[in-house]
C-alpha cells in the first residue's frame, strides 16, 4: 500500500488532442464573434442615440472593406453557430415517441435547420417590405 | 449539495443562441453587407430616419433589445466556459467580466431605447 | 498457416512508481493474426516478451468493462480493438485520461467507484410495496425512457473522453450520470427528489458543457450526453418555479 503513487496527468492543451475536441472548440469559439456582433449592433443603437451625425457616422464606416470582410467572417461563423446549434439540440431534448416510434436525432437537426432557414428568409422580407 | 445558479445563465445562453441560430445569419448579411453595399435592399433602408422609427416603435424596442441583449448573454456563458476549458482559473473574475459586461451592455441597450421616446 | 508472420509494434506508457519519477514510453515488437485484440497483444507482450507488464481485463467480450485503455490517443477497450486497424505502423497504448495512473495501463477507479454508490443507483419505490401487489407493470414505451442508459458497463471510457471531467475531478460525470438519469426515468423509480439533489449541483448536470465525446466512445451506446443535456432543462424548471409548485424544491 505505501508503494502507492498516483500520477497524474497534464490537461495543459488537451483540446489540441483529438479532432472532435477542436470541433467543440471551434463550436465555442464562436460566442466571440456573436458578442462582437451584438457590440457592433449595440454601438449602432447608442449613436442613433446621438443624434443624426453619430448614427450616420456608424453607417458610413459599415461600408469600409473592413467592415465588409468583418462581416463576411461573422456570417460564416453564424453560419457555423446555426449548424453546430441545432447539431447538438438532438441531445439536450428527452426521448420522445411520435406515433409509437422513436423522435430520431436527424430529423430534430433537419427540423431545426429548416426552421432557421424559414426565419431568415421571412427575416429578409420583412425588411424588404418595411423599406 | 448546494443547488446550482447556473439555469439562470443556461436559461439565457439558450435563449440568445436560439434567437441566433434562427435569424443571425439573415442580421448579420442584411446590416453588414446587403444594405452597405446596396444589394437586394433599397440604400435607405438603415437610414437615420428609418431606424430612428423603428427604434420608437415598440415593436422595435422589443426587437433591438433581444437581439442586443440575449445575444451578448449567450455569448458570456459561452465564453465564460471557454476560458475555463482553456485552463484560466480565476474563476470569479472571469465570471464578473463575462456576465457583467452582458449586463451592461443590457443597461446600455434598455436606456438608450427608452431615451430614444416614441 | 502458409503466411509470412506479421509484426506490429506496440508502444506502451509504462509507469512503475517504485522505480520512475514518470510514465515511460516501452515498445514491443508483437507477432499477430487478423483477428487478435489489443488485449491479445498485450496477453502476448506479458506472457512472452516482459512479465512486469501490468493492465486490467476479463471477459474479453466487451461487457465487463475492465479493459478500458488509451490507444492512439482515443478511449478503447482493449478487447473490442483490433491491432490490424493499426497496421502496418505501430500503435500506442495509455492508461485511460483524466485518471491518475496506478502502474502501467492500470488507473484509480476509486473516485469513479464513490461517485457511483452516491447517486443510489437502485429502485426507490414510490410508496411501500407489499408481496401481493405483484411485479410492478411497465409498457414497453416506459421501458425505452431508460433502457439504452441501463447498458452501462461501468468502463469509465466516457470518464477518459470528458474534459471538464479532467478539469475539475469534482465534477460526478458521464457515466455516474447517466446511471442517475437510468433512475429517475424509470416509472418504478420514486427516488427522482434524493438524487437530484446532487443531480441539480454544478457537479452534477450543470458541470457538463456538453462536448458530447462521452457519447461518441461508449461501447453500448448508451449515450451520456443525451442523458445528462435533457436534464438541464428539468433542472431550469425546477429552478424557476421552486417557490410556487407545491412540494417544488424536490423533483
Amino acid at each position: 500500500m505505501n508503494n502507492r503513487r498516483p500520477y497524474v496527468r497534464s490537461m495543459d492543451g488537451w483540446w489540441k488532442r483529438d479532432p472532435y475536441f477542436i470541433r467543440y472548440m471551434a463550436r465555442e469559439v464562436t460566442a466571440v464573434f456573436v458578442a462582437a456582433y451584438a457590440v457592433l449592433l449595440l454601438v449602432g443603437l447608442v449613436r442613433l442615440g446621438q443624434g443624426k451625425e453619430a448614427y450616420e457616422a456608424w453607417l458610413q464606416a459599415l461600408t469600409s472593406p473592413l467592415s465588409m470582410v468583418f462581416h463576411l467572417v461573422v456570417l460564416a461563423v453564424f453560419c457555423y453557430h446555426t449548424w453546430s446549434w441545432f447539431n447538438i439540440m438532438p441531445k439536450t431534448m428527452p426521448i420522445i415517441f411520435v406515433g409509437g416510434k422513436r423522435l430520431q436525432p436527424g430529423t430534430i437537426t433537419g427540423t431545426g435547420l429548416a426552421a432557421s432557414v424559414i426565419a431568415c428568409l421571412a427575416v429578409l422580407f420583412i425588411v424588404r417590405g418595411m423599406s | 449539495m448546494k443547488r446550482s445558479n447556473e439555469p439562470i445563465f443556461w436559461s439565457l445562453f439558450g435563449a440568445g443562441g436560439m434567437l441566433a441560430a434562427l435569424i443571425g445569419p439573415a442580421l448579420v448579411f442584411i446590416t453588414g453587407i446587403a444594405v452597405p453595399f446596396g444589394l437586394i435592399f433599397k440604400p435607405d433602408t438603415m437610414s437615420y430616419a428609418h431606424m430612428l422609427a423603428f427604434s420608437q416603435s415598440w415593436a422595435g424596442k422589443i426587437f433591438l433589445l433581444a437581439v442586443i441583449a440575449l445575444f451578448l448573454w449567450h455569448a458570456a456563458h459561452r465564453i465564460h466556459i471557454l476560458l475555463h476549458d482553456f485552463g484560466v482559473h480565476a474563476v470569479t473574475a472571469v465570471r464578473i467580466l463575462c456576465y457583467g459586461g452582458a449586463f451592461a451592455g443590457t443597461v446600455i441597450a434598455a436606456y438608450t431605447l427608452l431615451a430614444l421616446g416614441s | 498457416m502458409a503466411e509470412a508472420e506479421k509484426i506490429i509494434e506496440i508502444e506502451v506508457l509504462r509507469y512503475r512508481p517504485e522505480q520512475e519519477k514518470e510514465p515511460v514510453l516501452q515498445t514491443y515488437k508483437v507477432p499477430f493474426t487478423d483477428d487478435m485484440s489489443v488485449l491479445q497483444g498485450l496477453q502476448y507482450i506479458k506472457d512472452y516478451l516482459d512479465g512486469t507488464l501490468s493492465f486490467r481485463w476479463s471477459c474479453r467480450m466487451a461487457i465487463c468493462g475492465s479493459c478500458g485503455m488509451m490507444v492512439d490517443g482515443k478511449p478503447k477497450l482493449s478487447c473490442k480493438t483490433f491491432l490490424r486497424e493499426y497496421y502496418p505502423g505501430r500503435l500506442r497504448v495509455e492508461a485511460l485520461s483524466h485518471l491518475p495512473i496506478e502502474r502501467d495501463l492500470i488507473i484509480d477507479a476509486g473516485d469513479f467507484v464513490k461517485k457511483l454508490e452516491s447517486i443510489k443507483p437502485y429502485i426507490i419505490p414510490k410508496e411501500a410495496r407489499t408481496l401481493e401487489q405483484g411485479e410492478h407493470l411497465q409498457t414497453p414505451q416506459q421501458r425505452d425512457m431508460y433502457e439504452q442508459f441501463s447498458s452501462c458497463i461501468n468502463c469509465m471510457l466516457c470518464y477518459a473522453a470528458c474534459p471538464q471531467y479532467g478539469l475539475n475531478p469534482k465534477f460526478t460525470g458521464p457515466g455516474v450520470l447517466a446511471l442517475l438519469h437510468r433512475y429517475n426515468a424509470d416509472s418504478r423509480d420514486g427516488g427522482s427528489a434524493a438524487r437530484n439533489e446532487l443531480g441539480y449541483a454544478d457537479e452534477g448536470f450543470w458541470g457538463c458543457t456538453a462536448v458530447g465525446y462521452c457519447s461518441e466512445v461508449c461501447p453500448k451506446g448508451v449515450d451520456p450526453a443525451n442523458a445528462i443535456n435533457q436534464n438541464k432543462m428539468n433542472s431550469a424548471i425546477n429552478y424557476f418555479t421552486r417557490f410556487v409548485t407545491p412540494g417544488g424544491a424536490g423533483k
